[in-house]
């Protein structure tokens, strides 16, 4: 187990790497330039030559790589020019703001997801489960822009019940329950389209393994219908559902950039658009590097987990 | 089953509410103003910056030698007391205020103001690498600034200069502690320390900066206890705040939401038209544009009026010329926008000989100034058909629009949408009119338009001193430009903005400053 996990670690680098590079060549080919993107308007030939020197543009293409390569290998992400601030503060202070917004949002589409799953398996095609499925489809059909404006206009603007957007209050607040407050929609939005691929796949599977034969043992026993439903029959389909959990990690993850942008939320995914647009390079590195490290660690633990519950995953 | 869903749902309903706590919960604290703003600052150091969006806070925080009048873009003292303009013009002389303070203690003297230009200006000054300064140009015309005695500073000029005092009212020109730059160097735009109304508190990234009232401030203390500015990028989310209350302020409300703003008991709607023009570049420099009744024919082609109500929905006037309004002094307002007659472009284009070429309009999807530039391209594109001319527009992101656009449209492209903000009459046309501006010549003539009078003109305004003089040039200006027609002139935008009716005393400013010293909140 140990092993495996050092070896899908090792495998982090090349993959971390090769994405950087990627990143890199993409935001070289697109066209304009960080000292335009500084100078705007005003920029004439002479201020943009003298602006890329400054900046070390000038260097060819490879080279600048090596050096960015090198800084970062001393832990050195370089500075943002865009926000006038080290790169690592930024990304490490918008980052977490990601992980509380996606972390909240996962941990309720699990609990919706598999929970409307296992309903709508046991009580197949009755009334329940036609209304949860259509539910479902709603949710994975509506996109999470317009879902999220919904929301504000009616718990913010109408029944000023919840704040439309940030993440703190502006006067005040900054305690955990004013976290929370701020959280219920954006969590709520960035959650339904994840719910309803979890509770799809989660029904499927319920259905799959129902129909299998030690379940009819088990109910030949006389085993109680819950403990047959969530001990055994749940139980097995966990295996399936997983690998799931782990790939709308990494969804709910990348749909975050729509609903911090709806939400004013200072994650990382509204940072990214943003020194995308403003040719911040080294901002956009050190964001995409994170993110890709985290969204392969997502899937790393959900492997781990799917080993310890699958016994013939283990072998 | 069904009992139990309503357990639930009682529960969760409960839960709710407490949750929400009192029904106070979006209400902005007493005597604070939350402003909403567009973006985040990328700084709160006035040389590096160069957006609106930026100087909304940096005027509240910093004085300059000079300041714009209320309500005009004309210039009044500020931290200078007096001047003297030189005979010749060359040197400008500055009595400066005694007893200022900046916010960190320090005191303001002719060594500051030299110290923040010998650090805009002077390679040499050990602080220069603490930016870079892209407007640092307004200030190129000077060759040295000296303090003669802790109270009287000199700048001495290269050449005469007339927008000189104009650009020292503008952000480039706010004067920043030295001692606070001694201590941050670069950091100093999250550091900043001015003289102004309010003192820096603090910046939480992505969240909100915070001033609070500055008590000695030398104009008299603001009634504001302190001010939040709030960056909310998304236009939609910015008017859910103002309506759920989360804000008391927001700038640059999105026209086809004004209406939701319209009961005075609870909202203020403001309007301000700023010196702000909208334009499409014509290539003059290759057919058929070079023939200048078919830069007409395309001025009279295009239903300006039907893009400034339906498309800006009233937030713009439709534009005369080159010069806009808001420079009152220097507007000649003995000209009228070209009417819409598509009979008259149709004429003019039949004389003119035009081959039926296909023609390129470049389109931006966004950026500084340009208002809603892909619907008002697309309109443009419909009313030029109607008159028979073809035109396919080609639309890119802004960086990569400018980086097409500035180095001029020769072999590219027939026309492009533009727009400039300027704080003088003279920067627009001096830049992007003068045959001294063409791009090769670091200008931003990108259409190659070249008349000498107009030169002539230009140069004769800058050189002079006198403001009855100056205006009459840039009139004569604007009527010869007017005719000429290089530009399909569309529109100027009015900026506008939305408040509480607790915010009393607020007003936009045709500079498009946001200015709180006198603003109270009941």
């Amino acid at each position: 187990m140990l092993s495996f996990i050092a070896r899908r670690l090792l495998a982090l680098i090349p993959i971390l790497i090769g994405l950087s590079l990627i990143v890199f060549l993409i935001m070289a080919l697109i066209p304009g330039d960080p000292a335009l993107a500084i100078l705007g308007s005003y920029a004439t030939p002479e201020s943009l030559t003298r602006l890329r020197a400054e900046m070390g543009l000038d260097h060819s293409l490879p080279v600048q790589y090596l050096i960015w390569l090198d800084n970062i290998l001393h832990g050195d992400f370089g500075r943002s020019y865009s926000l006038n601030r080290p790169v690592l503060d930024e990304v490490v202070e918008r980052f977490r703001a990601t992980l509380i917004l996606s972390a909240t949002a996962f941990a309720l589409c699990s609990i919706w997801g598999v929970l409307a799953g296992v309903v709508c398996a046991v009580r197949q095609n009755g009334w329940v489960d036609r209304m949860v499925t259509a539910l479902v489809l709603i949710g994975i059909s509506i996109p999470s822009f317009w879902l999220g404006l919904l929301l504000i206009l009616l718990f913010a603007v109408r029944l000023h019940w919840l704040p439309a957007s940030g993440m703190f209050a502006i006067y005040g607040g900054g305690d955990l329950l004013d976290l929370a407050r701020h959280l219920v929609l954006p969590a709520t939005t960035l959650s339904v389209v994840a719910a309803g691929v979890i509770a799809r796949l989660t029904r499927a599977s319920m259905l799959e393994v129902l129909r299998q034969d030690f379940i009819r043992t088990a109910r030949a026993k006389g085993v109680a219908e819950a403990s047959v439903i969530f001990r055994h029959a749940f139980k097995a389909a966990l295996v399936n559902i997983t690998p799931v959990l782990g790939v709308q990690a990494g969804f709910v993850l990348g749909g975050a950039v729509y609903v911090e942008t709806i939400f004013q939320w200072p994650g990382i995914g509204r940072m990214l658009v943003t020194a995308i647009s403003t040719r911040d390079i080294l901002l956009v590195q050190g964001g995409v590097l994170v993110v890709a490290a985290s969204y392969v660690l997502f899937n790393l633990i959900a492997d781990v987990v799917q080993h310890l519950l699958d016994p013939r995953v283990r072998t | 089953m069904k009992r139990t869903i309503c357990k639930v749902s009682a529960a969760l309903f409960l839960a709710a509410a407490t949750f929400s706590g009192s029904a106070a919960l979006a209400q902005t604290p007493p005597n604070v103003l939350v402003v909403g703003q567009i973006a985040e600052p990328k700084s709160l150091d006035p040389a590096v910056v160069t957006a609106v969006n930026d100087f909304r806070i940096l005027m509240n925080l910093y004085d300059g030698l000079v300041r714009y009048k209320d309500g005009a873009l004309e210039v009044e003292p500020a931290l200078a007391k007096s001047w003297r303009i030189s005979a010749d013009g060359l040197a400008y002389t500055f009595a400066l205020r005694d007893g200022v303070k900046f916010h960190d203690g320090s005191a303001f003297t002719a060594d500051a103001v030299k110290f923040n230009f010998d650090r805009m200006l002077d390679e040499k000054s050990p602080y220069h690498d603490t930016g870079p300064f892209p407007l640092s140009f307004f200030f190129s015309a000077v060759r040295e600034v000296k303090a003669l005695d802790p109270l009287t500073v000199e700048f001495d000029l290269k050449e005469r200069y007339a927008p000189f005092l104009s650009n020292l009212a503008y952000p480039t020109g706010l004067i920043v502690s030295p001692e606070a730059i001694k201590t941050y160097g670069k950091e100093i735009g999250r550091h900043p320390s001015g003289t102004g109304a309010f003192v820096f508190k603090e910046w939480e990234s992505n969240s909100k900066v915070v001033l609070e009232r500055n008590p000695d401030y030398w104009d008299g203390a603001p009634k504001l206890e302190a001010v939040v500015f709030r960056p909310i990028t998304d236009g939609n989310t910015r008017v859910a705040e103002m309506l759920s209350g989360g804000i008391d302020l927001m700038v640059e409300v999105p026209p086809d939401t004004l209406g939701q703003f319209k009961d005075p008991a609870r909202y203020q709607i403001f309007q301000q038209a700023g010196p702000h023009v909208w334009f499409l570049m014509l290539n003059a420099k290759e057919p058929p544009f070079d023939d200048k009744r078919m830069r007409q024919a395309v001025n009279y082609a295009v239903n300006k009026k039907a893009i400034v109500d339906n498309i800006l929905q009233g937030t713009a006037q439709v534009a005369a010329g080159p010069t806009p309004p808001a420079f009152a002094w220097a507007y000649n307002d003995a000209l009228t926008p070209y009417p819409y007659d598509p009979e008259k472009a149709k004429e003019l284009i039949k004389e003119a000989g035009y081959d039926g070429q296909p023609l390129i309009l470049y389109v931006t999807e966004g950026g500084s100034g340009m208002l809603d530039p892909v619907p008002m391209g697309t309109a443009i594109q419909a009313d030029l058909a109607a008159v028979g001319l073809k035109v396919n527009i080609e639309t890119y992101e802004w960086n990569t629009f400018l980086g097409k656009v500035n180095p001029g449209l020769e072999g590219k492209a027939n026309l492009a949408e533009m727009a400039w903000m300027t704080n003088d009459p003279d920067t627009l046309p001096y830049l992007a009119l003068r045959t001294g501006a063409m791009p090769d010549k670091g200008g931003f003539n990108s259409g190659y338009y070249s008349n000498p009078e107009v030169d002539k003109l230009l140069e004769g305004a800058r050189q002079s001193t006198d403001q009855v003089e100056r205006a009459k040039l840039y009139k004569k200006m604007q009527a010869i430009v007017h005719d000429d027609a290089p530009w399909l002139f569309v529109a100027n935008w009015k900026q506008n903005a939305v408040a509480s009716s607790a915010v009393k005393n607020f007003k936009l400013q045709p500079s498009f400053f946001l200015l709180l010293h006198d603003v109270t909140k009941g």
